[in-house]
């Protein structure tokens, strides 16, 4: 009788963990990647090393997705993020497990997980809200309505914060992209798993290629072409704990005119309140005639 | 891949007396190996071209592009709107050399002639009932005469497809004859429409078809059809002008057209000229780019190398 030591060995297959560009997973382009540990200092796995040119193919990507997203009707933005917690909530077991991985008690991981899916749903609500809070009728002295109503910034570059690792990477992308805004995220340096995991979530939960766009990888090499490329309407610095380049990645934002959201210490357990959203919206005023001119001849 | 068995000048005289003897020619060219041209073009496709060989050979795209409209929406707005953007493709950089023409519908002609007259910009028409080519020889011919009246430095026509794929390859040749006759002083340019001819070894007869019968140069797409210019098509092109050139002395352009969108794509095409027919072909006047997207490709690129950061599509023209 075969005793359980002759069953063979089963070989594990081990996750090669990639970049997520306008809806692929590609590896770098450069073919770089680097070690990432755990809390220990233990190999857990190795991750793509984003270089200046991944970081440009996923500002095409961010600004291809643009039209469509920010197109799509706030019901239909609101659905996919809703959508979003529900695949995320069929991960929980993968993310309580990675995020413990750096060093996250298994109390403080669930906590951590239950309140990034809890905060896609809460911000999946406000995709048809937000219009209604910071838009409106303006009152004027004349014969004609006057609107005001947000629209989308365009592409937002992010640099996400290192702690927590799950629920500040959510904290900053879901405030962006539910208002239409497309987005690239380069993830925390040092804890990119959740990231990675998070980016196949987003792949399977109906959200169009590119409207997040992943990169991993040194923050301090990447940023600073987001942060000076002509085609990123708006810089989310709120991941940069380095001052001197945080000031450099404002200055670089400043000849092409982008919104920036300066780093700050957020805590992220907190009511997100609407600051997020609103910071990555323009309004945009129009007007129209009280009323309907035609009956009386004119080109109406 | 030189033709073996090289045709002589006195042999090339011959061979248009009668159609049997055109076709016997034609399919008498050794055959181009499918495989062989594919892996040399994507060969050739990853040369990495960078920092001031990159500059040089952006400049040198944007000063070979044809910049094109052909649209039945194109109204004299856009036209001259174009036509400014031959001159001064970027606007705040004088240093910018301008696009080697303008590619316009018959119609249109006069109104580019407005804007680049006395510019080194020229002035090129499709004509011949273009894209299709489904109209009568007078047709064509009117319409050719039309465009050269109006003012076009350069003809583009179409060869007759249907005649070609059904053999009756006399009757293409003797068509660019007269529409080369038609002509005048104009450069004609022969569209083989490449996507239609279905094999290689049809893209190499009618190359062949076309120089015998006088283009000036010879062209790959209408952009109308997919698949419109790719590199394999484009390479056995620039192995039968440089045979012929070897055979007969007169040398004649290649003008790859559509599906030319990025600057990367356009400097693999470079890469593929300097490395089958040599750097005599690197000039405007034998090397055209039939495009319009790829324009803005061009100059985005050419900023992020002289800012040092990458430009956006918020910064050129939309056409």
């Amino acid at each position: 009788m075969p005793t359980k030591d002759a069953q063979p060995a089963r070989l594990a297959v081990r996750k090669t963990y990639k970049l997520f560009i306008g809806g692929a997973f590609p590896r770098s382009e450069s073919g770089r990647s680097y070690v990432v540990s755990d809390a220990k200092g233990n190999f857990v796995a190795n991750a793509a090393q984003a270089s200046r040119k991944d970081a440009r193919d996923a500002v095409l990507a961010a600004r291809g997705a643009v039209a469509k997203w920010s197109g799509a009707t706030a019901y239909n933005r609101g659905q996919i993020l809703y959508r979003i917690a529900e695949m995320l909530e069929g991960r929980r077991d993968q993310f309580i497990a990675e995020l413990r991985t750096f060093g996250l008690s298994a109390a403080a991981a669930v906590s951590e997980v239950d309140a990034s899916i809890d905060r896609w749903v809460w911000y999946a609500g406000w995709s048809d809200k937000i219009a209604q809070v910071v838009g409106g009728a303006n009152p004027v002295a004349g014969p004609f309505f006057n609107l005001s109503a947000p629209e989308a910034t365009g592409v937002v570059a992010i640099v996400a914060p290192a702690e927590p690792a799950l629920l500040g990477l959510v904290g900053v992308v879901a405030p962006a992209i539910v208002t239409g805004n497309t987005v690239v995220v380069v993830a925390s340096p040092d804890r990119p798993l959740p990231a990675i995991t998070l980016a196949e979530v987003l792949a399977t939960s109906d959200l169009p290629g590119g409207v997040v766009n992943l990169l991993t990888g040194s923050p301090a090499e990447i940023a600073p072409w987001l942060a000076s490329h002509a085609d990123v309407n708006a810089l989310d610095l709120t991941g940069v704990t380095d001052h001197g380049l945080a000031k450099e990645l404002e200055v670089a934002a400043a000849d092409t005119l982008k919104r920036v959201v300066r780093p700050a210490a957020v805590d992220w357990s907190a009511d997100p309140g609407i600051a997020r959203m609103t910071a990555f919206l323009e309004t945009k005023t129009v007007w129209h005639p009280k009323s309907f001119e035609g009956a009386k001849g004119s080109a109406y | 891949m030189t033709v073996a068995t090289t045709p002589s000048a006195a042999t090339l005289a011959e061979v248009t007396r009668s159609n049997a003897a055109l076709r016997a020619f034609l399919h008498g060219l050794p055959g181009v190996d499918k495989v062989g041209a594919d892996a040399r073009a994507a060969t050739l496709g990853t040369r990495s071209i960078k920092t001031t060989a990159k500059a040089l050979a952006i400049d040198l795209a944007i000063s070979m592009v044809d910049l094109t409209t052909l649209e039945g929406a194109d109204t004299p707005g856009k036209v001259r709107g174009l036509a400014n953007k031959a001159l001064r493709p970027d606007p705040l950089d004088p240093t910018c050399p301008p696009t080697a023409a303008v590619c316009v519908y018959p119609s249109m002609v006069a109104e580019v002639a407005r804007v680049v007259k006395g510019s080194p910009v020229k002035i090129a028409s499709v004509a011949t009932a273009f894209p299709a080519g489904q109209a009568s020889l007078k047709v064509k011919l009117d319409d050719v005469r039309d465009a050269v009246r109006a003012g076009a430095d350069e003809v583009d026509m179409v060869i007759n497809r249907g005649a070609f794929l059904s053999g009756r390859y006399l009757e293409v040749f003797e068509e660019i004859v007269a529409v080369k006759d038609a002509c005048g002083d104009a450069r004609l340019k022969v569209i083989m429409e490449t996507g239609e001819l279905v094999t290689y070894d049809n893209v190499r007869r009618a190359s062949w078809l076309s120089m015998l019968a006088g283009g000036d140069f010879i062209k790959t797409s209408t952009g109308k059809v997919q698949p419109a210019a790719t590199p394999p098509v484009t390479l056995i092109m620039l192995e039968a002008v440089r045979d012929f050139l070897a055979v007969t002395g007169r040398k004649v352009g290649v003008k790859p057209a559509g599906g030319i969108k990025t600057s990367k794509d356009a400097i693999k095409y470079l890469v593929l000229v300097n490395e089958t027919v040599g750097d005599g072909w690197l000039d405007p006047h034998w090397f055209r780019f039939g495009a319009s997207s790829v324009l803005n490709d061009l100059l985005m690129q050419r900023s992020k190398m002289k800012t040092g950061h990458y430009s956006g599509p918020d910064y050129v023209t939309l056409d």
